[in-house]
This record gives C-alpha cells, sequence and structure tokens, in this order.
C-alpha cells in the first residue's frame, strides 16, 4: 500500500517580495513598468493584486507538479467512475491537437486560412452523424449540460415555430442525471417525473399517464442510468410522438452502444454527445467536455450555430469549408458561447474516432460491455448483489451495499473510501438516488482482465475487513494526504480564498 | 423513534405548527425531517411581510448533501424569520422545535388538515 | 485492436464466467430490428503513424500566420511550464473532484486559482470556471436576477460597447426563461451615464459594463457604476484579466464596486485554438455567493485536523438541486484554469502589469503605424486599452482577404455586427508582436490599399 504523502504548501507561502519568473517577462525586469500616459487616472489599479504569487520559475514547476501528485487519474489508476467513461485518453489524440498551426489559429480568422482546421470538423460532424443516426450535428456545445441545454432549446423552438405554444412539460425519468431536469428549468420549462420499475426499465404506464398536449419532450438516457437498456424504447418513443413531444437522448451512456446501436433508429430526435466520455477527450479534472448535439431532419434548422458548412467553389478545384451563422440558418436557436466550441477538443475527438475507424467503433460498445458483465458476474460470485440482478449490463452496472450496511455497519461511501487504500478510484456513489447504498461501476474497454480482477480482489478483501474489523473500512481512507473531510465544516465556515499564513482555527 | 411534542400540530410534508397566545403560529421541520436531511449548513428565511397560500415554499434548507423546501402549512403574511439560524443553522438540528423554528406566521383563516402528533407519528411509520 | 488490451484467451475466459457463448450475446436485451452490422460512413481505422501524417499536413495547410486579431481571445506569449504540467497525465486524465481525498491537487489548484482570481478582480468569491467568457455574461445575468429579488423585470441591459457574441450567448442562454437582454446603442464608442438617464425610475435588473469594451475603449466604469447601483441596478463587470493588471479592478469601480464580475481566462496562458477550450471565470460579492453558478472548492479540515480541500456548497448544483439549481453546469473548463494559475503564477503581479503595458505599447505602434497610410484613421478618439477600431476608406472584407493572402490575418470585420459605423477594422497587437511585425503589417497594408487604387 502506498505511503502517506506529505501534503502541499499553498502556493502563496513561497511568496517573495521581489521574486518572479523573469524569463517570462515581455521586457528586462530592471527597466521601468510604467503606465501609459493615456490611460485616466481614475481608470489604474491602485496597487497590485496581492495574491498573485511572486514565486520562481522551479517553485511554481515544483508546486504543480506536486500538486498533480495528489490526484487519482486514468493515467495513473483504475478509474471504474460510474456514468463517466474514464477510458485512456490516447496520448496521439493530444499532441496532434497540438500542433502549432491549431493552437495558434484565431477564432474569427477568415475561414479561407483555416481549412485545414475546418475539414477536420466537417469530417468530425459526418462520423458523429453515422454513428448515431441523425441527420445533422453541430459541434459548438462545450459539455454535456450545455449539450442538453442546446437540445431542450431546439425542442422547445420547433414547438413554438409550428404555433404549438403550450408545449413547455419535459419528462424526465426519477434516476436522470440532475442535468436534465435543470436543463429543462434553464429553458423555461416544467419538469414531469415518472418512476422507474424494479427492473429498471422506466415506467410507461406512468409515462401514458403524464404525456398529454403540454408535453414538449421527455429525456431520457439509454441504457439508463441503472446501467441497464431500455427495451421498450420503441414503445417510449411511439406513446411521446403521438402525444405530440419529441425524444431527447442524453449521451452520457453512449459509449455502451457504440457501434452496435443507434439513437437515431431507436426514434430520438435529438441527441447530445459527451465526446470527453465515448470519443475518449480527456476531463481534465472537470472539464473542458464538449456536448456536441445530433438531429432529426425535422430540427435541422435550429441548431446552435456556427455549424460546419461544405461548397462547392466554382472555378476551383475541391470542395471549401466555412461557417455557417444565423444568415444560413435564421431559425437557430442562437450562439451558446463566444466562439465555435471546445475546438481543442473536437480535434481530439476526430483523432480518436479516425484511429478507431468503422472496424474499431464497435468494439468500443463491445469491449465496455464485455467488462461490465464480467466484472457483475464475478462481484456477484462473490458474493456482492447487483440491483438488477436479472438484467444484461451495459457498459456499467449497479452493486447495492444495502446488506453490507444493515448487517455491518458498512457503507456504500465506506467501500469508496477503502478502495483509494487499495488504489483504485472509487465507483459513483449514492447515484442513481433510488438504489439504496448505490456503487455505479463503469470499467471501460480500455481495461485489462488483470485490472478488474485487481478490483475484485480488492472488493473482496474490503468485504472480509467489513466483517473482521469494521473501523477500519469505516474510519478510510488511510493512505491518502488527507482523510475523510469535514464537509459541514466547509459549507458553515466559507473558506474560499486563501487569506493569510494563520492557521486554520480549531474545529 | 424521532421526537414530536404532544402540543404541535404537524404535517405530511414535516412541518410543525404551534399556535401562540396571539393567534399567530410560529413553524418548524420536525425532529424526523432534521435527522434525515442531517447537519444543516444553512436555512434561507423568509423576509417579514410575505404572504402565502398554503403549501408554497417559504424557506429553504440545506445540508452537505441535500437541500429541501419548506412549505407553508397554511396561508397568511409572515411576521417574522428566525434571523438566528442564518448564523447558527444547526439549530434546527439541536433544537428543532424551539430555537430551530423558522418563521412565525399571522394566519388568513383556520389552519386545515394538521396532524396530531399521534396522526403524525403514524403517518412517519406508514412512510417507512 | 486499438486502446483494448483483451487477448483471445482473455474473451474466452471472461465469457465463460458470464456464462455467455459471445460477445453478442451480452446484447440481447435490445431488440434486435435496432441492431445495426456496420458503419459505412466511418473511414477506415489510422494507426498513429498515419494520424499523425494527416493532422500535420491539415496544419500545415492552416500555416502560423501573423496574427493581429483580438475581439475577445488574444495571443500572448505562453510560458513552456504551462501546458507542460498541464498535460500531466494526473490533471489531464482526473475526474471532476468529487472524490476529495483522491483530487486534493485538483481542489488545492482550484482554490488558489479561486484565489488569484478574486485578486485580480478585487471581488470576495469565485467559482471554479465557467465554459467562456460569453456564457459567463449569460450565467451572471442569471444570477443577477436570482440576487435582485425586487427587481421583477428580468431585464439585463447591454451596451452595444459589449462583445457582440457575449450578448449573443446571453440571449440565446436566458430567452427561455423570459430574459430580456435589451441592447444600448453607443454610436460613439462608449457608454455614457447620458445613455441610462432614460432608463431611471424603471425597473432594470442589472446593467453589464465591459471594461476594455468590445473596441478597446476605457469605460468610465466609476460613474457609470455610481448610476446604476443609486437606481437600484446590479453591476455586472466583464473584464480583460490582462488588462487588470495595470486597470481597476471591478471590485473598486465606483463607491461600491461592480456586484458580480465574468470575463474569460483564455488570455492567462491559454492558447487561441479556434475559439476553444477557455475558461470563463466568474466572481462576485461575498453576499451573492449562494447564488453562484457551477463549483466551488472550499479548504476546511479533515478528521485529524489536516488542512483538506473538497467541493463546497453543493446544494446550488444541479446534482442535488436538479430543477431548482442555480444553473445545469456540471462540467466546466478545469483542465484551462489549471494553466491559468500556473501562468498567473509564473507572471505574478509585476509581470502580469509588464504584459499589459506592453500589449498596450504595441497596439499604440500598430495604431500609429497603420494610421499613417493613407485612407485609415481611428474611429473612437478616446482612452483606450490594447485594441482599437480603425476606419477604411474602402469595404474591409477584400482588404482582409488579401491581407490573408499574404499571411496576415489583419484585424477583424466590424461590418456585419456595427453596420452603422462603416469600414471599420478592429486590430490589436500583444506583447508578441515586434515592432517588425508591426512595420511588415503596415507595409502590406499600404500595399494593399494601393493595389486596390491601381486595380481600380
Amino acid at each position: 500500500m502506498a505511503m502517506q504523502k506529505h501534503p502541499e504548501k499553498i502556493i502563496f507561502e513561497y511568496s517573495r517580495p521581489g521574486r518572479g519568473s523573469y524569463a517570462q517577462f515581455p521586457t528586462e525586469h530592471d527597466t521601468p513598468n510604467t503606465v501609459a500616459a493615456d490611460i485616466p487616472e481614475n481608470l489604474r489599479r491602485k496597487k497590485p493584486a496581492a495574491l498573485l504569487p511572486e514565486v520562481s520559475e522551479l517553485e511554481v514547476v515544483r508546486h504543480f507538479t506536486k500538486l498533480s501528485q495528489l490526484n487519482f487519474s486514468i493515467d495513473t489508476h483504475f478509474y471504474p467512475l460510474g456514468s463517466c467513461t474514464m477510458k485512456y485518453n490516447p496520448k496521439a489524440c493530444n499532441q496532434y491537437a497540438m500542433l502549432p498551426g491549431f493552437l495558434n489559429r484565431h477564432p474569427l480568422a477568415p475561414d479561407a486560412a483555416g481549412q485545414g482546421f475546418l475539414a477536420c470538423m466537417f469530417e468530425l460532424q459526418e462520423m458523429l452523424k453515422e454513428v448515431t443516426g441523425m441527420q445533422g450535428v453541430a459541434l459548438s456545445p462545450m459539455a454535456g449540460a450545455h449539450g442538453e441545454f442546446a437540445g431542450v432549446a431546439m425542442i422547445r423552438a420547433y414547438h413554438r415555430a409550428r404555433g404549438d405554444l403550450a408545449r413547455n412539460e419535459i419528462i424526465v425519468p426519477d434516476a436522470a442525471h440532475g442535468t436534465n431536469p435543470a436543463t429543462a428549468t434553464m429553458c423555461g420549462c416544467a419538469v414531469k417525473e415518472i418512476p422507474t420499475k424494479d427492473d429498471g426499465d422506466i415506467d410507461v404506464e406512468a409515462l401514458k399517464q403524464v404525456v398529454g398536449p403540454n408535453t414538449a419532450g421527455i429525456m431520457l438516457t439509454n441504457p439508463s442510468t441503472c446501467g441497464v437498456f431500455e427495451r421498450r424504447i420503441k414503445d417510449v418513443a411511439k406513446i411521446v410522438h403521438d402525444a405530440g413531444g419529441l425524444l431527447y437522448y442524453d449521451g452520457a451512456n453512449l459509449n455502451a452502444i457504440l457501434g452496435k446501436v443507434r439513437p437515431g433508429d431507436m426514434g430520438f430526435d435529438v441527441i447530445h454527445m459527451n465526446l470527453h466520455k465515448t470519443f475518449s477527450t480527456p476531463h481534465g479534472g472537470g472539464g473542458p467536455g464538449a456536448g456536441a448535439v445530433g438531429v432529426s431532419s425535422r430540427l435541422l434548422p435550429f441548431m446552435p450555430i456556427p455549424v460546419v458548412g461544405r461548397e462547392a467553389v466554382v472555378g476551383k478545384d475541391g470542395d471549401q469549408y466555412r461557417w455557417l451563422t444565423e444568415k444560413d440558418l435564421p431559425q437557430s436557436i442562437g450562439r451558446l458561447s463566444a466562439f465555435m466550441g471546445n475546438a481543442g477538443v473536437l480535434l481530439r475527438a476526430y483523432i480518436y474516432m479516425r484511429m478507431l475507424g468503422r472496424e474499431g467503433m464497435h468494439r468500443v460498445g463491445e469491449f465496455a460491455t464485455l467488462n461490465a458483465n464480467y466484472l457483475m458476474a464475478v462481484l456477484a460470485k462473490k458474493g456482492f448483489e447487483p440491483a438488477y440482478p436479472g438484467r444484461r449490463a451495459s457498459h456499467e452496472f449497479i452493486i447495492t451495499a444495502k446488506k453490507q450496511k444493515d448487517t455491518l455497519g458498512v457503507t456504500a461511501m465506506d467501500f469508496a473510501k477503502r478502495l483509494l487504500d487499495y488504489g483504485f478510484h472509487a465507483p459513483t456513489t449514492y447515484f442513481p438516488l433510488l438504489v439504496p447504498e448505490c456503487l455505479l461501476i463503469e470499467p471501460t474497454e480500455t481495461e485489462s482482465k488483470e485490472a478488474l480482477d485487481g478490483f475484485i480482489d480488492a472488493m473482496v478483501a474490503i468485504q472480509k475487513e467489513a466483517e473482521s474489523q469494521a473501523d477500519l473500512v469505516k474510519s478510510a481512507p488511510h493512505t491518502m494526504t488527507v482523510r475523510r473531510l469535514d464537509d459541514v465544516r466547509a459549507a458553515r465556515q466559507l473558506d474560499l480564498t486563501w487569506k493569510g499564513p494563520q492557521e486554520l482555527r480549531s474545529a | 423513534m424521532s421526537d414530536s411534542p404532544a402540543d404541535l400540530k404537524y404535517t405530511k410534508s414535516h412541518e410543525w405548527v404551534r399556535t401562540l397566545a396571539d393567534g399567530n403560529v410560529e413553524v418548524g421541520i420536525t425532529d424526523h425531517a432534521q435527522s434525515a436531511l442531517g447537519d444543516l449548513v444553512f436555512v434561507e428565511v423568509p423576509e417579514a411581510g410575505k404572504s402565502l397560500k398554503a403549501g408554497d415554499t417559504f424557506a429553504v434548507v440545506e445540508s452537505v448533501k441535500a437541500a429541501s423546501d419548506v412549505y407553508a402549512p397554511v396561508a397568511g403574511t409572515v411576521v417574522e424569520g428566525n434571523a438566528a439560524l442564518g448564523g447558527q443553522p444547526e439549530l434546527i438540528n439541536s433544537e428543532p422545535y424551539k430555537g430551530g423554528w423558522i418563521m412565525v406566521l399571522k394566519p388568513s383563516g383556520e389552519p386545515q388538515g394538521l396532524l396530531s402528533a399521534a396522526e403524525y407519528q403514524a403517518h412517519l411509520a406508514a412512510e417507512g | 485492436m486499438p486502446f483494448i488490451p483483451h487477448t483471445p484467451k482473455d474473451v474466452t475466459d471472461m465469457l465463460a464466467a458470464i456464462g455467455a457463448r459471445s460477445i453478442d450475446d451480452l446484447f440481447d436485451e435490445i431488440p434486435k430490428e435496432l441492431r445495426i452490422e456496420s458503419l459505412a460512413g466511418i473511414p477506415d481505422a489510422l494507426n498513429e503513424m498515419q494520424i499523425g501524417r494527416l493532422m500535420s499536413a491539415r496544419a500545415a495547410q492552416d500555416g502560423t500566420p501573423l496574427n493581429f486579431i483580438g475581439a475577445g481571445a488574444y495571443e500572448h506569449h505562453i510560458p513552456s511550464a504551462v501546458w507542460a504540467i498541464t498535460t500531466r497525465g494526473e490533471f489531464y486524465s482526473a475526474y471532476t473532484p468529487y472524490q476529495a481525498e483522491a483530487s486534493q491537487g485538483t481542489l488545492q489548484l482550484i482554490y488558489e486559482y479561486q484565489t488569484m482570481i478574486t485578486s485580480l478582480t478585487g471581488m470576495d468569491v469565485s467559482n471554479a470556471s465557467l465554459y467562456d467568457g460569453g456564457s459567463a455574461v449569460a450565467e451572471a445575468s442569471l444570477m443577477a436576477i436570482r440576487t435582485h429579488r425586487r427587481s421583477k423585470s428580468q431585464r439585463i441591459l447591454v451596451p452595444s460597447t459589449l462583445n457582440p457574441n457575449y450578448r449573443k450567448a446571453s440571449l440565446a442562454t436566458t430567452a427561455g426563461q423570459g430574459v430580456r437582454i435589451e441592447e444600448i446603442p453607443c454610436p460613439k464608442g462608449h457608454l455614457s451615464v447620458a445613455d441610462l438617464e432614460k432608463y431611471k425610475g424603471e425597473d432594470i435588473t442589472a446593467l453589464v459594463i465591459q471594461q476594455p469594451n468590445f473596441f478597446g475603449v476605457l469605460e468610465d466604469v466609476d460613474a457609470l457604476t455610481d448610476f446604476a447601483q443609486a437606481n437600484g441596478w446590479i453591476v455586472i463587470a466583464s473584464v480583460n484579466p490582462t488588462s487588470l493588471g495595470v486597470l481597476k479592478p471591478p471590485g473598486e469601480w465606483g463607491t461600491r464596486g461592480a456586484d458580480i464580475a465574468c470575463g474569460d481566462c483564455q488570455p492567462l496562458g491559454v492558447p487561441l485554438s479556434s475559439g476553444g477550450p477557455y475558461a470563463g471565470f466568474l466572481t462576485a460579492k461575498m453576499d451573492h455567493v449562494r447564488q453562484m453558478p457551477g463549483r466551488i472548492v472550499g479548504r476546511t479540515v479533515d478528521m485529524s485536523g489536516h488542512q483538506g480541500f473538497a467541493l463546497t456548497l453543493q446544494a446550488r448544483e444541479q446534482h442535488i438541486r436538479r430543477g431548482k439549481a442555480t444553473s445545469n453546469i456540471c462540467t466546466n473548463q478545469g483542465l484551462l484554469i489549471t494553466a491559468a494559475t500556473i501562468y498567473l503564477s509564473l507572471i505574478g503581479p509585476e509581470g502580469l502589469a509588464r504584459v499589459a503595458n506592453e500589449c498596450h505599447a504595441r497596439t499604440q505602434e500598430l495604431v500609429n503605424a497603420l494610421t499613417r497610410i493613407k485612407g485609415v484613421k481611428v474611429a473612437f478618439d478616446r482612452p483606450r486599452f490594447h485594441e482599437a477600431v480603425l476606419l477604411l476608406d474602402r469595404p474591409v472584407a477584400p482588404v482582409i482577404a488579401a491581407l490573408a493572402q499574404r499571411g496576415i490575418i489583419g484585424g477583424y470585420d466590424l461590418s456585419n455586427d456595427y453596420p452603422e459605423l462603416g469600414n471599420a477594422l478592429l486590430v490589436c497587437a500583444t506583447e508578441t508582436r515586434t515592432p517588425a511585425d508591426i512595420q511588415t503589417y503596415a507595409d502590406a497594408l499600404a500595399d494593399t490599399l494601393k493595389a486596390a487604387v491601381r486595380a481600380a
């Protein structure tokens, strides 16, 4: 087991007046640093920002390198965080997205000076259309929730364009990601929740009761957050469409079915894809993501701008690419950010998709599903309880630690924290809420059988500890830089910025 | 078993109501509710003068892992919100029926459909 | 198989453990008619050597022209250490720090970021980033509406001097909730108190002030802030963080300071990269902290009383509050604030002021050089910072196209967004443009304008 690591000082504690990383300054340190006379006195800063550190370059490099070492990451640990698809992020995707020609391109540079970049974006749109079965793709949303916003805004715009003004209700299953209802609210829609049945499928009878003339649409994740495929998806699509609503596909779990089934074929009208999950762009400790949206033909006019278009140029060989704007798409829901989305992330997704190619695409869904079902099957044999034992796992599955909590007083959270001591990142805990003591486990296709077996061994070992020395598990982790943190104190005594070297007041 | 004093009235959504000598009512959340939420870290209390219908949200209570709306058990006008909760939300955890009161309301009519302590306990038992 | 480690024996053993005959069996809950056999539209796989060749060719096709556009994205020097550390796998391939004990690196970094950005803006609290400077104005507007409970109008005033794409992003983001984003025309290139007088006595929720504004012109932020707050409006500042090396921070605008300050971290170590990923920042006065969208990190203690960091005030967020959350934002732009925090640490208070002063000086040189050319003049004769509007004696688009042919990105054509300005070109030079670069541009522009005259 890893030795406990030493915590790292806060950067400001290294700061000394007059120190700096001088090689980075645009002018010599000993030349005057004066504000131009044409900037009026009353608009100037009176004194420098007090909490920008004055540190040497080596101090900066060492500090942030040490901080990085306090993190678990895909590159260092198995990271089976359910619903997050923490698969290997190929290094080629980073290296080739960071070529100078891509990095230095200004977003407002003429399209003629960006044909190489735009060609990648156009081809990415086309590939995403193909793998999802949709008719159009817009790349600009910057994360899953941003894509959800675009999708629901398009649904709303579609109904309004038809004069169907009463449709402002969005239906979401109770197991949905929190972003679904939050998005509906942001779009000015009311949220209607429907229950999930004991087998993990949504309650179709309840859906029939809730649809009607106010239904704008339904937001579904399929496979669902319960880790199972929604078997009656075609009935669901028919019920919602017959009621005049549209179907929104939350692409958080697209990895499970990549190359096997397409949301467009299931009857969905609009989808978002988390390129930072399915297409292996990095999560970066909380972003950037990319939440490209795909639409059926009836939503094409409403796509967020800009979108990349391709057109033949008179008198020239080959096609030319350009950004389409509100002039091309006058019914667009508009612009969701200043420029054209997380272009650098999109390039990484493009590289990843080209490296997988046609034959690699379906392997993603297949091996992600194989790994999840293997892990679920072996854990079940070792005595852990799957939440939906009669069902196939998708690319993820749920283990419930209810029995452990009731008999041993050891919770899902305790298992999660103890796994850190064994060198595994914890699964997603307590989501979805409807499964008690929930551990949502997603191994992804890039993990080897040995890595999965190592995780199983750790779970079995923790179970033994829970039976013989429960306190060891309940007080885990023991090998991290910090032990369990006082979240209540963090919220009651807000300390959101560093104010000086004073010791923390005792709890 | 959580505590629910016999001299108070209750709602199914876990508010308690105490009728004061001047006819106003004091409202808070029950011991059961605070225990389910865990350590409270923030309470948004209503401003005086706000008028409420029965069932309106008049406060929000937050713990680290959850946030919950609190509903007016009866229609009326807010007389006072409990300012002490601003600095000490934990009063709701430590003394839900005393220092943890959330508002005083001047009711605009007779309260309808409130539960006695026994009925509330039965409701809790049924909720499981 | 690329990125999949399974040997044939692994597959056989795993299927046996599951009790399935084939991988295909694992999909037997999916209706057969929905299953697809192939994806004809996806090209053949490329190995790393092949994709490297393709991407190098595509990148080379776009070249590395000499850039003179700012307009919300600025080409600054980026210290080598910034991305060398940011792309370390431990930052690059980590998830949102939900599991605090295994994410102390990211959490402490965000805490340091929050400290630096609030110090820079003169505000009290910061979140851990939004998507970009445009979505930050949108979120700030929604935050102002939640904060300002007495205002029922949901009217947000934005001067036409605000980045037009920020205004458009705000419109698209807030329209569903009935927010009214109202534009104040500013034909003189800046917002004045006189422009606001007509709204006196009306129910206005907030005023957005950009400093420097989209034209590079400096707004009279003290007077504007005081007027707005005297009338009970929330003041939202949208600022360029580099400029705060020398310009007054929003927290000190007017008598009381702006209520909310936002902007884009792109100038702080983030490459232009065709518009993203960048990172929006959002800071505010402490009173508004519970209405902030997005993640916030707090310092606390662990079971042993040692310092540690954790996400806090999570009851504001979608994963707890669902339909009543302050925003739907989940994934933000974490890796970009990693870069920004490392950049600010390297550049420090003195370096930032030097960068700001140098950018301003280079832009003044650029304006001087270009306006010596016949047919080019400055649009707004007011104090500015680091960016300027030039007026040409002919339409801008063909001039930009001709300059691009010579490897120069000559500025941003304002004629689509501001037709009333005529042939207006927005130009910028940062510390990365040398006097020789500026001369190259001036010579090319002079040639281009002359060539056009000859052609005419």
